[in-house]
């Protein structure tokens, strides 16, 4: 086990270690191939299996979306890259009215074994169309999955779940998590591809974050520990569906709750982790449960604005300050 | 062989009539809900298309799908009862009238956004390829269909990478209400294949005949050569779109002229002359498009009575569909959430 894999390369291994042990397992998406993906996730992979199985497609996300659709209901295990999430807007038509819907519709006879890989998140100074954060959109679609590693270990593990799955899941990785460094064991088994993790213990309150949040949320834990707040972090990793669970467990323990989201504050996917741990843990709660999230306003291209419309550490901090009513 | 062939056609061709006629008065009953989307008039489409098909090829298809489904061979008490939502029904209720699946069958499902066949289509034929099987898929759409993007993306792909699939279009002139000369720029659909290098062809779609013929052909190359093709079959629909559509948009005398044209009525006149003589279905003979088994061959035709005893086989087949499906149960909640988490009840989610 070393220290030094870089999330797009635990991607990677991934893929490489699902497509050696099945044949069924394909790859498409624009720029998968020859120039070995945009973040270099399917480096190498189209000269080791050919262009069969990792296809360069044209620039048409509804319809090679689609062709994920109609090759998995065909008995192959498609991977679909879509090159960022924004693209996906172009195929929702193949994400939400086929993939989500045919298991179902078919009354059961149809499996869907179909991951859909893509980046979301504010990457750094892209413009307003190429930083949305659009999780809420996949998660109001019953019939589909969606997990969203933080870690290294869990891009390695959640993305080979995915591929093993007969539902569609999607894999919403992070631009901004590409090129960040953890440890990766290739061999220790998987928690469920669903299940929540608390990745730092605490008893005065709890963090709820996923994706990159994570980063900000652990950081802002580490300086409350100078203030003498014992901040618990939870990791989702999955948005869809939620381990209601493991949160209800943390917040038994520490009865306040901040979530750290990323995406639009207005209607975003806080709103519904709120919502639900309200009603779930209502009793527990000695405080309102809080959340720090984007600003309801299109990503501004400036570096410095940009940074303000998420949230970040300092954000986490006087959240968390004013959640246990201390200056 | 051909006798059979042709017994096959009328039979089909007078259940499929027999059979959408009875899903209307069902309708009118209040017994089936939703949308109802008939096919009369545009039987000789999918009869000669699908019979063309192997086992082995798929069909996907659009929410007109009820004959597509028939001529499959699905039994039409299993369509009926989808058609009434009820537990027996192909799709166990869950579908409805725009989304027959069967998996043996190979019947890939209808589908009710436009446009959505094509990629359906292209992924299904993707997987025919990568594993290079003598298989193809039959990509029906409408004329409609032809103008959302995926048409578009899904030829360029399905031609760059040599993709199984027949394309075929049902040119039944409209969009719901809007006739095809107020949606096309081009009304030969036929002509857009072209800007892909998909070889492509235009036949009468009111003569089962003849689009059965090109049908075979088109996909003898697809399986022989590789590669897509694009088969469009000009029709009409004595209906409107659908059960809530009185077509009041279509000049009468266009509705008579076409109803004078009925692909029914025009097997059954051919079933009962001895020599049909192919006249207008011309097909050029050439190595690349053998003799049809229908040409130059004396056989026997088929009598009155043979065409009675047909149609009073159909009705007894649409009025068992009809009891099959009132007696089948409704489905309930918890039939659905079964079918809704069958893909994963073998694992772990949390």
């Amino acid at each position: 086990m070393d220290d030094t894999t870089l999330y797009w390369q635990a991607l990677n291994r991934a893929l490489d270690s699902e497509m050696a042990a099945d044949d069924s397992v394909i790859m498409l998406g624009e720029d998968v191939g020859l120039y070995g993906g945009t973040y270099r996730v399917t480096e190498g992979l189209m000269a080791k299996y050919g262009e069969w199985r990792v296809r360069d497609t044209p620039i048409s996300e509804n319809s090679f979306v689609g062709l994920g659709v109609g090759a998995a209901l065909a008995g192959l295990r498609p991977i679909v890259e879509i090159m960022t999430v924004n693209f996906a807007l172009l195929a929702m038509d193949a994400i939400v009215n086929m993939a989500a819907k045919i298991p179902f519709m078919s009354g059961g006879q149809f499996a869907m074994p179909l991951t859909i890989r893509m980046p979301g998140g504010v990457a750094r100074q892209l413009g307003a169309q190429h930083s949305q954060r659009l999780e809420v959109l996949f998660m109001n679609v019953p019939g589909l999955r969606m997990v969203v590693p933080s870690t290294v270990q869990d891009a390695w593990w959640q993305l080979r779940q995915a591929i093993r799955s007969n539902d569609p899941v999607i894999v919403l990785e992070h631009e901004r998590l590409y090129f960040s460094k953890g440890p990766l064991d290739e061999t220790a088994d998987p928690p469920p591809p669903h299940q929540a993790v608390v990745r730092c213990t605490g008893a005065d309150v709890t963090l709820i974050a996923w994706s990159r949040m994570t980063e900000v949320a652990l950081a802002a834990a580490r300086s409350l520990r100078d203030d003498h707040v014992a901040a618990e972090v939870i990791d989702l990793r999955s948005l869809l569906p939620i381990d209601w669970t493991t949160c209800q467990a943390s917040l038994d323990k520490t009865h306040r709750c901040l979530i750290v989201d990323e995406t639009s504050r207005f209607g975003g996917a806080g709103a519904e982790i709120a919502a639900t741990l309200q009603e779930r843990c209502f009793f527990s709660l000695d405080a309102p449960i809080a959340r720090v999230a984007g600003l309801d306003i299109p990503v501004p291209f400036n570096g410095a604005l940009e940074e303000s419309c998420i949230p970040g550490e300092r954000d986490v901090i006087d959240a968390v300050h004013r959640l246990i009513g201390r200056p | 062989m051909s006798r059979d062939l042709l017994r096959r056609f009328v039979h089909d061709m007078l259940l499929a009539r027999a059979f959408e006629e009875r899903a209307a008065q069902e309708y009118t009953n209040g017994r089936i809900r939703g949308f109802l989307h008939l096919y009369p008039g545009e039987e000789a489409a999918a009869v000669g298309v699908v019979q063309a098909a192997e086992p082995s090829d798929y069909v996907v298809s659009t929410y007109r799908e009820h004959v597509h489904a028939l001529v499959r061979g699905i039994p039409a008490r299993y369509i009926m009862a989808e058609l009434f939502g009820k537990k027996d029904g192909v799709s166990h209720g869950m579908g409805g009238s725009m989304h027959l699946f069967d998996r043996e069958r190979r019947f890939m499902g209808g589908y009710a956004i436009v446009g959505e066949t094509f990629p359906i289509a292209l992924g299904i034929g993707y997987a025919i390829a990568c594993r290079n099987l003598p298989e193809a898929v039959i990509c029906f759409f409408g004329d409609g269909a032809a103008n959302q993007g995926t048409f578009h993306e899904s030829l360029n792909m399905a031609a760059l990478w040599r993709i199984p699939v027949l394309f075929v279009c049902e040119n039944n002139h409209y969009q719901i209400g809007t006739e095809i000369h107020r949606h096309s720029a081009v009304t030969d659909i036929h002509k857009r294949a072209c800007a892909y290098a998909i070889p492509a062809e235009k036949v009468d779609g009111m003569d089962v005949l003849t689009v059965y013929e090109a049908a075979r052909r088109a996909l003898d190359t697809i399986r022989n050569e590789g590669g897509p093709h694009l088969l469009e079959l000009e029709t009409y629909r004595f209906r409107g779109h659908s059960m809530a559509d009185p077509g009041a948009y279509r000049p009468p005398a266009e509705v008579q002229a076409y109803l004078r044209d009925d692909p029914l009525a025009a097997v059954i006149r051919r079933a009962e002359t001895v020599d049909p003589t192919p006249g207008k279905h011309k097909p050029p003979l050439t190595d690349a498009h053998p003799p049809s088994p229908f040409r130059g061959r004396a056989w026997e035709a088929l009598g009155d009575a043979d065409i009675e005893a047909l149609r009073t086989e159909v009705m007894a087949v649409v009025d068992d569909a009809v009891r099959f499906a009132e007696a089948s149960p409704d489905p309930t909640l918890d039939d659905a959430w079964r079918d809704f988490h069958r893909n994963h009840a073998q694992e772990t989610l949390i």
